[in-house]
């Protein structure tokens, strides 16, 4: 009986004309393009981010004068401060576009499984030739590649701008811009933000994004809470027993992008800058990160179970 | 070699029967229509051959088990939900190309035809359709497909009689072409009835009339009955008696249609009137006990 059934597709198939071939990534490619056009928002949120934050910093520019005039007054002492004042709002909307990241993450990976579901358009997306598994990967691709890369490429046209109006300031006072650019080091800035943002942002709490885009494909609604409440008790039962907190701790820090073992030196707030090393090695190496990988994978397998079975709600 | 063949179907919600032992057989090029009335399992039904939901017992659909193999399995299937489920965010055209960058049976230009003669624009958002056009486009996604079988799940619900016939016409006259094969779900059964050519009733998670047209045209004779020629009748065991404009219309499986002509006058019922007297009577017996 089984070896007559499982013949029948190909007899079914030798029927048609060969359909024209699609290479197994081209499903995975589109529906990550379905997942840009579904939540636009994650590339107009950023923007107008950047946008405020650049607004600001025009009105900033005001001091730019003074402070360069304080550098080329040649005073050791003064050279350096002067440097990392003019550095400092690079530094920040880096780090303003990272918390906008995180806050992007946490609410598409809450509503990632459950917006199909929904808006009942789960009936036609499973009307298609497309697996649970590819549409719930390509929901784990825009977590770990492109949110990260998405905010590195506007943090990178934020600082664009950023040095093109600290030159026309510069240049309108009569000032040297060339001294601008080379003091700056944007290039290795630039470097280690990409790597930061892979490191600490991407990989390190992708567990957790896991974890939430496992819970939007099971609750009905308000899926943030149902994704807080076991952390939440599982927090509290650690604190009656052992009278410690390190899983909240844990959880917390990890969404955040802290805790790493990446490119923090000791002591250091802001990740980048000529103390910072990067250490790779100890990254890939850490323990932590590994047994978040399990974690996030386990999650992916029952996000991808749990679509299997699900309609619309 | 059957599109759909299932055999003691089963399917249950905690202590509902939705589908109580369904034995299935579509062959291929065939028009199924699949009706019965509110909660009799219709959907459960389409549901366990689109593989959207598990089941017990056995099922093949194009040789292959819907559950475990769903999305090969939607290669060759097709299908329209109950209502409009197309995401409401998306354009026209981020539909077409979607659909054209996952589905390799998928014929763009095809769609487009079919788009062209409706006033959909291709920048449209989803959202900015009303619900007949939201079913042209669905329809035109569909069609433009090279599937071996469709499902329709009440495809029409809430559309204007404009956008009802449309559907069907366009359905038979630029999709259907005798080796495709359709299921359809519907309540509006006058208006496919003439698109069949196989009927089935299902009650209460069980097939209770499985035929196909011509069988059905050759089995039930309705008469409406000269009234010196009731009692007559009625002796002929009618499997169903309604009144209309003061005449006795009975309704007859399987009785020579010489023998009735000659009690009035003879012809074969409509779905209609032939769900009503084979569920109506089940529905009735429910009531009393």
């Amino acid at each position: 009986m089984n070896t007559q059934s499982n013949a029948m597709p190909d007899s079914f198939e030798a029927q048609r004309v060969a359909p024209a071939v699609l290479t197994a990534t081209q499903p995975l490619y589109w529906s990550v393009r379905r997942e840009l056009w579904e939540n636009r928002w994650i590339v107009i949120g950023q923007l107008a981010v950047a946008g405020v934050y650049l607004f600001a910093y025009l009105i900033s520019l005001a001091h730019l004068p003074t402070l360069m005039r304080n550098l080329s007054a040649q005073d050791p002492m003064h050279h350096m401060e002067g440097i990392a004042a003019i550095a400092m709002p690079y530094d920040i909307a880096a780090g303003v576009m990272m918390l906008t990241l995180i806050l992007m993450s946490v609410f598409y990976a809450a509503d990632a499984l459950h917006g199909e579901r929904r808006d009942r358009s789960i009936l036609f997306w499973k009307s298609l030739p497309v697996s649970d598994l590819t549409t719930v990967l390509a929901k784990a691709v825009v977590l770990l590649v492109v949110l990260p890369l998405l905010t590195f490429a506007v943090t990178v046209a934020m600082h664009i701008i950023m040095l093109l109006l600290n030159s026309v300031v510069l240049a309108a006072n009569g000032m040297s811009v060339v001294s601008l650019w080379s003091e700056l080091s944007i290039f290795t800035m630039w470097g280690q933000m990409l790597y930061h943002l892979v490191t600490a942002h991407a990989l390190w709490p992708f567990p957790v994004f896991c974890w939430l885009l496992l819970v939007s494909g099971w609750a009905r609604r308000a899926t943030l809470l149902w994704a807080a409440l076991p952390v939440v008790a599982i927090a509290g039962i650690e604190k009656l027993v052992f009278n410690t907190s390190y899983f909240i701790a844990t959880v917390g820090i990890r969404l955040i992008g802290g805790g790493a073992p990446t490119d923090f030196s000791p002591g250091q707030m802001m990740p980048f800058g000529p103390m910072t090393h990067l250490t790779p090695f100890r990254f890939l190496g850490a323990p932590g990160l590994w047994m978040g990988f399990i974690f996030a994978a386990a999650c992916l397998a029952v996000a991808v179970r749990l679509r299997r079975y699900q309609g619309p709600i | 070699m059957p599109v759909i063949e299932a055999h003691g179907l089963r399917k249950t919600f905690g202590t509902t029967t939705a589908l109580d032992g369904v034995d299935l057989r579509v062959e291929e090029g065939r028009i199924l229509g699949l009706i019965g009335p509110n909660g009799a399992g219709k959907t459960t039904a389409l549901n366990a051959i689109l593989g959207l939901t598990p089941y017990q017992g056995e099922l093949r659909v194009l040789g292959r088990d819907p559950w475990s193999d769903r999305d090969h399995l939607m290669c060759d299937v097709s299908f329209i939900a109950d209502v409009a489920v197309l995401p409401r965010w998306a354009r026209v055209s981020n539909l077409l190309d979607y659909v054209a960058g996952v589905h390799p049976r998928f014929d763009r230009a095809k769609a487009e035809g079919f788009l062209a003669r409706t006033s959909i624009r291709q920048r449209s958002r989803v959202r900015e359709l009303s619900k007949g056009m939201v079913t042209q486009l669905h329809l035109a996604l569909v069609m433009a497909i090279d599937a071996r079988l469709l499902v329709l799940d009440e495809p029409t619900l809430g559309l204007d009689i404009l956008y009802r016939k449309q559907f069907y016409d366009s359905l038979l006259n630029d999709y259907y072409d005798r080796s495709r094969t359709i299921v359809v779900t519907t309540h509006q059964v006058e208006e496919v009835e003439h698109l069949l050519t196989d009927l089935m009733f299902i009650n209460r998670g069980r097939i209770v009339l499985a035929c196909s047209m011509e069988e059905l045209e050759s089995r039930y004779v309705e008469v409406s009955v000269n009234p010196d020629k009731v009692a007559a009748a009625r002796a002929l065991k009618p499997i169903h008696e309604r009144q209309l404009l003061g005449r006795s219309i009975l309704l007859f499986d399987r009785v020579d249609r010489q023998q009735l002509a000659a009690l009035g006058e003879v012809h074969t019922p409509s779905i209609a009137d032939l769900f009503v007297a084979v569920i109506g009577s089940q529905v009735a017996a429910q009531g009393v006990a």
